[in-house]
């Protein structure tokens, strides 16, 4: 007797391919803090000064997901597995989302969008210029995070673009040092391991060139 | 042997397979999210469950024996209110006992009030030194017993940008200096806090250079604005406050008030402040509350009343310039800041 065959084998839910649950997964925990703080302040377990803990809260996930965004790619010349590279454009437009959220949070929770006192600020405050700064080079990288975008530009000049993530990346570990009054330790850890990826892709580098030159010794 | 199920009951191999993968992926994707989702939130700090309130002992319970000379547990007679009070509404006691700066408790803001409660405030004794008539080491029960108690409800601006409003509980400070007689060469008045890395634990880490200390000039001390507070709302103060007793000096940023305190010393020259020592360009000796003078990094031309939303002006002086500004005449503030 023949059975009824079953339809086409597309998988429920999930797409086509290896891993088709990282990257949703990934999305969905990437909202879970936002949640997580959105409670708190519903709940006011967020403490006496709720605008600072979520100004707070907002700009260490952007820098968070900012490391991590520039680790795919030196995850991957180290494992040689392609999983990193699946979700890096996610990970860079949370980057951007929590940054976008961060800035908001500053000027209409925290200054009122007293716009006078934002620019004096800008202008005056290093460590907000640097922060806003790195807020102003997200923009054209989430802009042109798009596959349509990435052709329109073609590779080449969409990564030399992207490589200002790492400019970014850097003036948000200065924003955060600034900002701190006295403990420096969380700063210099995320400085540490931007460090620690800048130092892997140099590596990465080297090692193509003297390939490229045939193993001759340089 | 059990009976065949009937053919059509059998699932079909390929479904099968596809509800298997559907149940490992969903499984994988649930556990992704979850440890991201966690992940995260520990890495902001958002998984620390805020501290247990504690309930202090009332002032005169016999737990806080307090002060001694009013009586087995008899509450002191209290003189309120104070002609220095604000009409302005009170911080609530939880975020007066739990939103606090205390580095030898801890670096965060609920960090005092997790570890308030390893100082013991009694048995308590300050050493009065320097330049007075007679140097000694008081109990403090001695010297509670010595001043009536008032309660004055102050402004406090924090260097930070943010302020309350409390209902301390204390004596002027000026009384206690009188009492100990300062020599003419007494210009300036230095406090230390206790240094014990078991009751205080952040002590531990070298972040400032451990014991806290601040100073003030004599004329500054014996202000009748300047307090040495002792409790907060009617009841002792807890650990995160600065137990069991601290310096309040409300027209002066937060940092001034040391807390903890176990020596004052009359000096002739100005004492070693250390917010200041630690970074002399942002934090002054004299640190007058200055809409004026920003701090480098941040304005301080406004601050967040802590409950409220927006922004409110800071004021000169933190609103008692009126009582003590004739102190700084002919001084520049911006230079001596």
């Amino acid at each position: 007797m023949k059975l009824p065959a079953a339809p086409a084998a597309t998988p429920l839910l999930f797409p086509k391919g290896p891993l088709p649950w990282l990257w949703p997964g990934v999305f969905l925990g990437g909202l879970v803090p936002l949640i997580s703080l959105a409670v708190g302040v519903v709940r006011g377990t967020l403490g006496a000064n709720v605008v600072a803990e979520g100004l707070n809260r907002l700009g260490l996930l952007a820098l968070i997901f900012l490391v991590a965004s520039l680790s795919c790619t030196p995850l991957q010349t180290l494992t040689g597995k392609a999983w990193p590279i699946k979700i890096r454009k996610m990970l860079g437009n949370y980057a951007f989302f929590y940054a976008a959220l961060h800035l908001t949070t500053y000027a209409w929770l925290d200054q009122g969008l007293d716009f006078k006192a934002i620019f004096s600020d800008i202008v005056k405050r290093p460590f907000i210029l640097v922060g806003f700064t790195a807020f102003v080079l997200l923009v054209p990288l989430a802009v042109t995070s798009t596959a349509k975008m990435l052709k329109r530009m073609g590779f080449v000049w969409w990564k030399r673009l992207h490589r200002l993530a790492y400019v970014a990346g850097t003036l948000g570990v200065i924003h955060f040092f600034l900002r701190v009054k006295k403990d420096t330790t969380e700063p210099l850890i995320y400085g540490g391991l931007l460090g620690i990826l800048f130092a892997i892709r140099i590596a990465a580098w080297v090692v193509k060139r003297q390939k490229k030159a045939g193993g001759r010794p340089a | 042997m059990p009976p065949e199920p009937p053919s059509g009951e059998i699932t079909p191999e390929a479904l099968y397979q596809r509800r298997r993968d559907f149940l490992k992926n969903a499984a994988l994707f649930a556990g992704t999210a979850t440890a991201v989702g966690a992940g995260l939130v520990r890495l902001i700090g958002g998984g620390r469950s805020s501290p247990a309130a504690v309930t202090p002992e009332p002032i005169g319970s016999s737990a806080v024996p307090f002060p001694a000379g009013s009586g087995a547990s008899a509450a002191p007679a209290i003189v309120r209110p104070s002609r220095y009070d604000t009409d302005e509404a009170k911080t609530s006691f939880e975020d007066c006992t739990h939103y606090n700066n205390y580095y030898e408790l801890g670096l965060s803001k609920s960090d005092p009030a997790e570890y308030g409660q390893l100082i013991r405030p009694r048995p308590w004794t300050v050493k009065i030194t320097g330049e007075v008539k007679k140097e000694q080491t008081l109990d403090l029960d001695t010297i509670l017993s010595w001043f009536p108690l008032e309660e004055r409800i102050y402004r406090m601006r924090c260097v930070e940008a943010w302020s309350m409003v409390i209902p301390w509980l204390g004596f002027p400070l000026g009384d206690l200096i009188k009492r100990v007689e300062p020599t003419s060469r007494a210009k300036y008045v230095a406090f230390t806090t206790l240094n014990d890395p078991g009751q205080l634990p952040g002590q531990k880490r070298k972040v400032l250079d451990w014991p806290y200390v601040e100073g003030l000039r004599i004329d500054e001390a014996t202000h009748p604005l300047a307090m040495l507070a002792v409790g907060l709302y009617g009841k002792s103060l807890l650990g995160q406050n600065g137990a069991p007793i601290r310096l309040v000096v409300p027209w002066k940023y937060g940092f001034k008030g040391i807390k903890s305190i176990v020596e004052i010393r009359l000096t002739a020259e100005q004492p070693k402040a250390t917010w200041n020592e630690s970074a002399p360009t942002e934090y002054g000796f004299f640190a007058n509350v200055n809409p004026k003078v920003d701090h480098p990094r941040w304005s301080q031309a406004s601050e967040r009343r802590i409950g409220e939303l927006r922004r409110r002006p800071t004021l000169p002086f933190n609103g008692y310039a009126a009582e003590v500004a004739s102190l700084y005449t002919g001084m520049d503030l911006e230079e001596s800041f």
